[in-house]
């Protein structure tokens, strides 16, 4: 027997209640919980770095580049767990060429190449355009072709042209807000639209999506910028940590009444989905009540709460940064967890369950989503590298 | 899907190799720009369904355009013998594994205290078992199960390639050569009628026997029905057999409030029926 009918054997054995005979298997697995966690670090990350930009939030500079650099690492291979579940991974441009414009999720190639051509390319080549042509200059051999290439032959850096570049940047970065609303309300909907599943069928799922991707881009950065700070021996700006937990705080605080708002209307209308959904929280106990809730909201919030009013030392505030950081993109992750493989446990006629069961190995494995995710950490370091924001010439305090 | 913007490319591309050095930037942008409009347009406004169309105008009246094929389940004769979802499973090439069926029969027991019991076994194909004491039992009836062909399904919304489709008959149908097996379709079906192929890894699901009605046939699943529990026929046939089993019974669709238009119409669906 193959292993993967061994797991659905498994699977059957352990069915409780009565689902329909083709629900035994769960056909989005631990891939699909990957994409609208990647998805939602990019625009969380992107919209911490408008923060600076547009809406002029000085203390948040030291953070703009890592922003933005974190958001393109991570969206270039936002699509790789997607393609990666596919029965037919090999026909997925058939979703560009022919796309079906009915569907919530023929449109996501384009929501996706907008945000990675127009907004984010675009934004950090403007950025970094007058010290491309710097660095061009002053490096030799391989190095300096690589940056000659990358300034795309503009090699103007007179300071209209520095200006030009300045007003370009803040017009996209203007229009980057919107296309990253769009692109993670965009996945809420993909989910938010499907009246078969009253465990994701909502109309507040894509500004729930949004605001966790905030929460969880934020957390990203914050964690990104202490690792690299760590690692280059630099100091941490204080007040930027505390700017950074300023805004984690009030997106946690939104993301989670909004999420609450959901489960009270759903516990007070009580529809005919009711009953399996207050089952199915029960099963999810590890990942909602514990992950999400305790651990990934309730005790960050607790603790960035207690620093809006109090201000412990300087270490203690950054050692809790830094835990805050990791609890909130685990808590994240378990959010999008409870939403993709949780919204496939109970049947759609609501009267039984199935179970999940991760593999290590084989594309859907936890091995596969493992390498997944390290692949935009291993692209981090390599444009930290190639593009070190601390020898920008417009950034010496870095 | 061949258009005329593409064999004009192939042919500008295979003919005109000697005559390439004469080829100006203009001209290069010319092609270019008819491809890309060729494309274009083929994406937009060519669907799989007008493609199978095509190619079954070769055969005789398929698709037929008068049609609007539906289902009849008759409740009361249905015996729970599972020869449907077995003749389904032969006539399709359907995976035997019990996770995979185009059609399958449910067993209900509703108890004295107004609980519910529902099995499958295997889809039903090797019978069912009483496992409720007998002195429990208020009501007990069997619920065959199939696509509903939905007027407005929305598993043909939701495919991101449109290679799932609903035939000019109302057939709702998927082309496994363009099926790219996201299983967004899966997910959006409130009846469990589609799942993922182990064979060829993409969406399957009920075709109600398309390869059958092209040869006059019913579905194998009516043809194998002994007791006649499932009628099979044209919605505009006022005359047909369907339209009169609808009209002499109180006929009911699953899942009404979700607005799908299912045309799986059923005799005596008990309100239990999920």
């Amino acid at each position: 027997m193959d292993p993967h009918s061994s797991i659905l054997y498994e699977a059957l054995s352990k069915v409780e209640g009565y689902i329909y005979p083709n629900e035994v298997s769960l056909y989005w697995g631990i891939l699909i919980v990957l994409y609208p966690y990647i998805t939602g670090l990019v625009a969380g990350a992107f919209i911490l770095a408008s923060l600076n930009r547009v809406f002029k939030v000085k203390a948040l500079r030291p953070i703009y580049e890592i922003s933005l650099l974190s958001s393109f690492s991570f969206l270039t291979i936002a699509t790789m767990p997607l393609i990666a579940h596919l029965g037919q991974p090999f026909r997925f441009y058939e979703m560009m060429i022919t796309p079906h414009l009915s569907s919530a999720m023929a449109i996501f190639a384009f929501v996706y190449l907008w945000y990675l051509m127009v907004v984010l390319l675009l934004e950090i080549w403007f950025d970094y355009r007058k010290d491309l042509v710097a660095w061009s200059n002053e490096k030799k051999g391989v190095l300096r072709i690589v940056y000659k290439v990358l300034t795309l032959g503009v090699s103007d850096t007179s300071q209209k042209a520095v200006a030009i570049d300045e007003k370009l940047g803040y017009a996209i970065t203007v229009i980057g807000i919107p296309s990253a609303f769009l692109l993670h309300g965009y996945v809420g909907f993909i989910f938010g639209s499907l009246k078969a599943n009253p465990w994701w069928s909502s109309v507040i799922m894509p500004v729930v999506f949004l605001f966790s991707a905030m929460v969880s881009g934020i957390a990203l950065v914050l964690f990104l910028y202490m690792i690299v700070a760590y690692l280059r021996k630099q100091k941490l700006d204080m007040d930027c940590l505390d700017s950074i937990g300023k805004f984690l705080f009030y997106t946690l605080i939104l993301d989670f009444v909004l999420e609450m708002l959901d489960t009270v209307h759903r516990v007070y209308t009580a529809e005919e989905s009711f009953d399996i959904l207050s089952v199915l929280m029960t099963k999810l106990v590890v990942t909602l009540s514990i992950g999400q809730v305790f651990f990934g909201t309730l005790i960050p919030v607790a603790i960035l709460g207690y620093f809006q009013f109090r201000k412990p030392e300087d270490h203690i505030r950054r050692a809790a940064y830094f835990i805050i950081s990791i609890l909130v993109l685990a808590g994240i992750f378990c959010m999008r967890w409870n939403v993709v493989i949780g919204g496939q446990l109970f049947s759609k006629g609501f009267m039984g369950f199935t179970t999940y069961k991760a593999t290590l190995f084989g594309t859907e494995g936890l091995l596969s989503s493992l390498i997944i995710m390290g692949i935009p950490f291993v692209i981090f370091a390599i444009l930290l590298w190639l593009l070190p924001p601390w020898k920008k010439q417009d950034l010496v305090h870095y | 899907m061949p258009s005329s913007a593409c064999t004009q490319f192939l042919t500008w591309f295979t003919m005109n190799t000697e005559k390439d050095k004469n080829k100006t930037r203009r001209d290069f942008f010319k092609v270019s720009a008819t491809v890309v409009t060729g494309i274009a347009i083929n994406s937009v406004f060519v669907k799989p369904s007008m493609v199978q169309a095509e190619n079954e105008k070769e055969n005789i009246k398929i698709p037929d355009f008068d049609k609007w094929y539906g289902f009849g389940i008759d409740i009361d004769k249905c015996i729970g013998c599972g020869n449907c979802a077995k003749a389904c499973k032969i006539e399709n090439d359907v995976s035997q594994e019990p996770f995979y069926f185009r059609s399958w029969v449910e067993y209900y027991v509703i108890k004295d205290d107004e609980t519910i019991k529902i099995e499958s076994p295997n889809g039903g194909i090797d019978g069912f078992k009483q496992s409720v004491p007998p002195d429990e039992i208020e009501k007990s009836f069997f619920v065959p199960k199939t696509c509903n062909h939905c007027a407005k399904s929305p598993c043909e919304q939701v495919c991101p390639v449109g290679a799932t489709f609903l035939s000019p008959e109302g057939v709702v149908l998927v082309d496994k050569k363009y099926c790219i097996g996201c299983g967004y379709c899966v997910q959006s079906c409130p009846y469990g009628c589609r799942y993922i192929s182990p064979i060829t890894h993409t969406v399957d699901k009920c075709t109600m026997c398309y390869h059958r009605l092209k040869k006059g046939l019913p579905p194998a699943c009516v043809e194998a029905c002994p007791t006649g529990a499932r009628i099979h026929g044209d919605l505009h046939d006022k005359e047909g057999e369907l339209v009169k089993f609808m009209k002499e019974h109180n006929c009911r669709v699953l899942k009404p409030h979700l607005n799908t238009k299912p045309k799986l119409h059923y005799n005596s669906l008990n309100e239990k029926v999920i």
